[in-house]
């Protein structure tokens, strides 16, 4: 009680000492002041210890905060957290595949010691799925490095294929990294998932925090479980109006890229609501969040909801909470979208935010077309490839590339009957438009790769392609043209030979 | 941190002695780097000149994080590229060092300096560089990871030694040629002549591969300054230490400069200067990463910060 009292005199004192004034009075007055001060001392030492006051119980202005923001703070152990901060966060999942896997186990090794053990041998989750399907030497050596890996300290979720030649004799073999997360369970509502390739960002779509980090960081987490990162503010996308039905999600992000530029969203999260967003399935749900590094952007997220919960039902044990949006949280800017006015789009070479409508390069003559990757190589992707080869009953006139995501989607290509065909499923429409026999499931040439990698461009060529990237070699050849697409426009332009609309086919 | 190669760094020297004909004549390639063979006569006709390039230069082979500690480093073959764009200021001398001291000294510019005697790589101890000085390569807007290093090249791992190195030599070669004619590194090099990088805006995007900054560090580049970075590649950097990425203050500084001319960044005056043109630049301070950069990147902060404990031998 003493010392609030005391307070603003030792103050008053404190000012007079700094501006110097002490140095004027007569010894008598200074000493004084002295005993004073000292007697303040000793006031502020008898005063009792007044209780600790957490900002809850006073009812302090706690900020709304958006859902990137509240699954970041419970990750940090904190109860709040605003944009712009540095925050140790716990990870949950961390995922590294065959290109930057021996790069991050190196590091994990020369930082923490040959014989240092990873910090939760059952987050780790290693997916080879970069360049399987090659004879280059060191490809093939560094899915041996990611088994010798797993073998030494037990990694519970280790993909491994061992034979080369025949994808299917590989039971644990599952494919591209960001399908198969999803696929087997590890995509869990409020968590942190990590991952050594840009485009974990996928995993958004579960309502997580989802981002993509280098070897260095991942090493670092795979010691210690844990990561610095800055708290993005978050950009809010509405869409909202009735999806078109010759309009796929592909086509609302990358209307979204074309409208910020491809860094529109630098160090920001992407939340997208509204009723568009909510009436999609969990595979369109993916496409959307997985290009959101292509606007630079840190992480997307997707509310949950039912038809998260339904996907999630058969795939996995773990509890979860899921997190939404404060109604008065803040968000950096926000941008609303009527769907239903939308129309077919493509990005023209040489970079995803080249956005412009298929209609309008319909004169654009193509050499082949390209149906796979994590971004568009899912079977909800295979299964609208199909809708539109059965609309037209005609064969493709170029070259037509199917490589599925992971072996379950493969599987279903091959098992799912596609509705409005009387029974027959992808593989058999596929046939009999002419298409390349679906191929062992992988990252193929969605990133070029080694040179026998399969569809790679190794020449001069034009292709639509239903990928996530189009920077100049981005598929192997460096002046390759790639026209990134839809896979309704995809199949359309596989159809004509031309960049197409699938309006052509699908009205 | 048990010494790596990882974080072994060289910088080259340029020697320049009056006896040799001026390098930037028309009659003998434009280059400014000098044979071994010539180099280590003209350090014995020039002792002088000689003791000044052990005294500007810093060589210390300890192995830390480049950012603090850069060497010397010596061209792997005895001839060189020729650079039609650079400045033909007669004897405009350039000298390639990341000492302070020389740095400071250099407010008129020193002698170039290309020293592979080894004699002159003498350990002596290297404060943290604040400046980076030698001629820049300029690139444009949105250059992405597969042009700094294009995915068929991801099978290299840049834990290994010799991969590192290997990754290095194809810095930048997804580059479309038509656009930029003058390589990054050298057909054939292993290593680029370029110590600073200029580039335009999202410097950077597209992968998460810490390939790209590796790749740009083991070629050799020791700084880059562009208009903003993509934020998984501007991570990795700070992480990995590799290069200082910087930021300018201005946007469309790419446009001012061309491949070849010389600059210096000044981390202190935090300023690019662009000697060839005669331009000055202002230098975004390095924010929040500060710290991260300074202990030499995330494993170093991080036992700084307590967070983890130091680093156990192998």
């Amino acid at each position: 009680m003493a010392s609030p009292i005391m307070a603003p005199t030792s103050s008053i004192f404190g000012e007079k000492m700094e501006s110097g004034l002490i140095s004027r009075f007569s010894p008598s007055i200074s000493a004084h002041r002295c005993r004073k001060q000292a007697l303040n001392r000793v006031l502020a030492v008898m005063a009792p210890a007044q209780p600790q006051r957490s900002p809850a119980t006073t009812g302090s202005v706690k900020h709304a905060m958006t859902m990137t923001e509240k699954i970041l703070a419970r990750a940090s152990e904190r109860p709040q957290l605003a944009p712009g901060e540095n925050v140790w966060v716990n990870v949950d999942v961390l995922m590294t595949h065959d290109i930057c896997g021996p790069g991050t186990i190196g590091i994990f090794k020369r930082e923490f010691g040959q014989n240092a053990k990873v910090w939760d041998r059952e987050k780790i989750v290693i997916i080879p799925d970069h360049y399987i399907f090659t004879s280059d030497e060191r490809a093939n050596r560094n899915v041996d490095i990611l088994r010798d890996f797993y073998m030494e300290q037990n990694i519970k979720y280790y993909y491994d294929i061992k034979d080369l030649g025949n994808f299917r004799a590989n039971p644990d073999y599952k494919g591209v990294c960001h399908i198969a997360l999803a696929q087997e369970g590890h995509c869990r509502p409020s968590e942190v998932l990590l991952g050594t390739d840009s485009h974990t960002c996928n995993a958004g779509a579960f309502g997580q925090f989802a981002t993509g980090i280098g070897n260095t960081d991942a090493g670092f987490v795979m010691g210690t479980g844990k990561i610095l990162l800055k708290i993005p503010p978050t950009m809010r996308f509405i869409l909202d109006g009735e999806m078109p039905k010759y309009l796929l999600a592909k086509d609302l992000i990358l209307q979204i890229i074309g409208e910020i530029t491809v860094s529109g969203a630098t160090y920001k999260s992407m939340e997208f609501v509204g009723s568009t967003v909510e009436s999609l399935n969990m595979e369109e749900r993916m496409t959307l969040c997985n290009m959101v590094i292509e606007a630079g952007g840190k992480n997307g997220v997707v509310p949950v909801d039912k038809t998260t919960l339904k996907y999630l039902e058969d795939k996995t044990t773990l509890t979860f909470e899921p997190v939404y949006s404060d109604d008065c949280a803040r968000f950096i800017q926000e941008y609303k979208f009527d769907v239903s006015k939308l129309e077919p789009l493509v990005a023209k070479p040489h970079s995803p935010g080249n956005r412009a409508l298929a209609r309008e390069c319909k004169d654009v003559k193509i050499d082949r077309v390209y149906i796979g990757s994590c971004t568009g190589g899912k079977t909800e992707d295979f299964l609208a490839a199909a809708k539109v080869f059965l609309a037209s009953g005609k064969k493709v006139k170029v070259p037509t590339f199917l490589v599925p995501a992971t072996q379950k989607v493969w599987m279903d290509i091959y098992g799912l009957p596609v509705p409005g065909s009387g029974g027959k499923t992808c593989s058999q429409i596929f046939e009999e438009a002419g298409c390349e026999v679906p191929a062992s499931p992988s990252c193929a040439a969605c990133m070029g790769g080694p040179l026998d990698t399969y569809a790679r461009i190794n020449e001069r060529q034009v292709c639509v392609s239903t990928t996530n990237r189009n920077f100049p070699g981005r598929m192997g050849h460096k002046e390759g043209q790639i026209y990134l697409a839809s896979p309704y426009t995809a199949a359309a332009s596989a159809l004509t030979g031309y960049v197409t609309d699938p309006r052509e086919f699908l009205l | 941190m048990a010494p790596d190669f990882f974080h072994y760094r060289r910088m080259r020297l340029a020697f320049f002695s009056p006896n040799h004909p001026p390098l930037f004549s028309d009659d003998a390639p434009p280059s400014f780097l000098v044979t071994m063979s010539m180099a280590a006569a003209a350090a014995a006709a020039a002792p002088a000149v000689a003791a000044r390039a052990s005294k500007t230069s810093i060589y210390s082979q300890e192995t830390r994080s480049p950012l603090s500690n850069p060497n010397l480093r010596f061209p792997t073959r005895p001839s060189f590229p020729k650079y039609p764009s650079f400045s033909r200021c007669a004897p405009e001398p350039l000298f390639l060092s990341t000492s302070p001291r020389a740095a400071v000294a250099a407010s008129s510019p020193e002698p170039l300096f290309l020293s592979t005697s080894p004699r002159a790589a003498v350990a002596a101890s290297s404060p943290s560089p604040t400046t980076f000085h030698g001629p820049c390569y300029v690139l444009g807007d949105n250059i992405d990871t597969d042009q700094i290093i294009p995915a068929e090249h991801l099978t290299l791992v840049p834990s290994k030694p010799d991969e590192h190195r290997k990754l290095g030599s194809f810095a930048l070669s997804g580059l479309p040629s038509a656009a930029y004619t003058v390589p990054f590194v050298p057909s054939g090099a292993a290593s680029t002549p370029f110590p600073v990088v200029i580039a335009g805006a999202n410097f950077g995007c597209g992968s998460s591969r810490e390939h790209a900054p590796v790749a740009l560090g083991a070629a050799g580049v020791l700084a880059v300054v562009a208009e903003h970075y993509a934020r998984i590649f501007f991570r990795n950097s700070v992480s990995t230490g590799e290069m200082f990425p910087l930021e300018s203050e201005e946007t469309g500084i790419w446009k001012e400069c061309t491949t070849g001319d010389i600059v210096t960044v000044d981390l202190d005056g935090i300023r690019l200067i662009n000697h060839t043109t005669g331009k000055e630049y202002r230098l975004k301070p390095i924010g929040d990463v500060g710290p991260v950069i300074e202990a030499g990147g995330i494993f170093a902060y991080a036992r700084k910060t307590g967070m983890i404990a130091s680093a156990s031998t192998a």
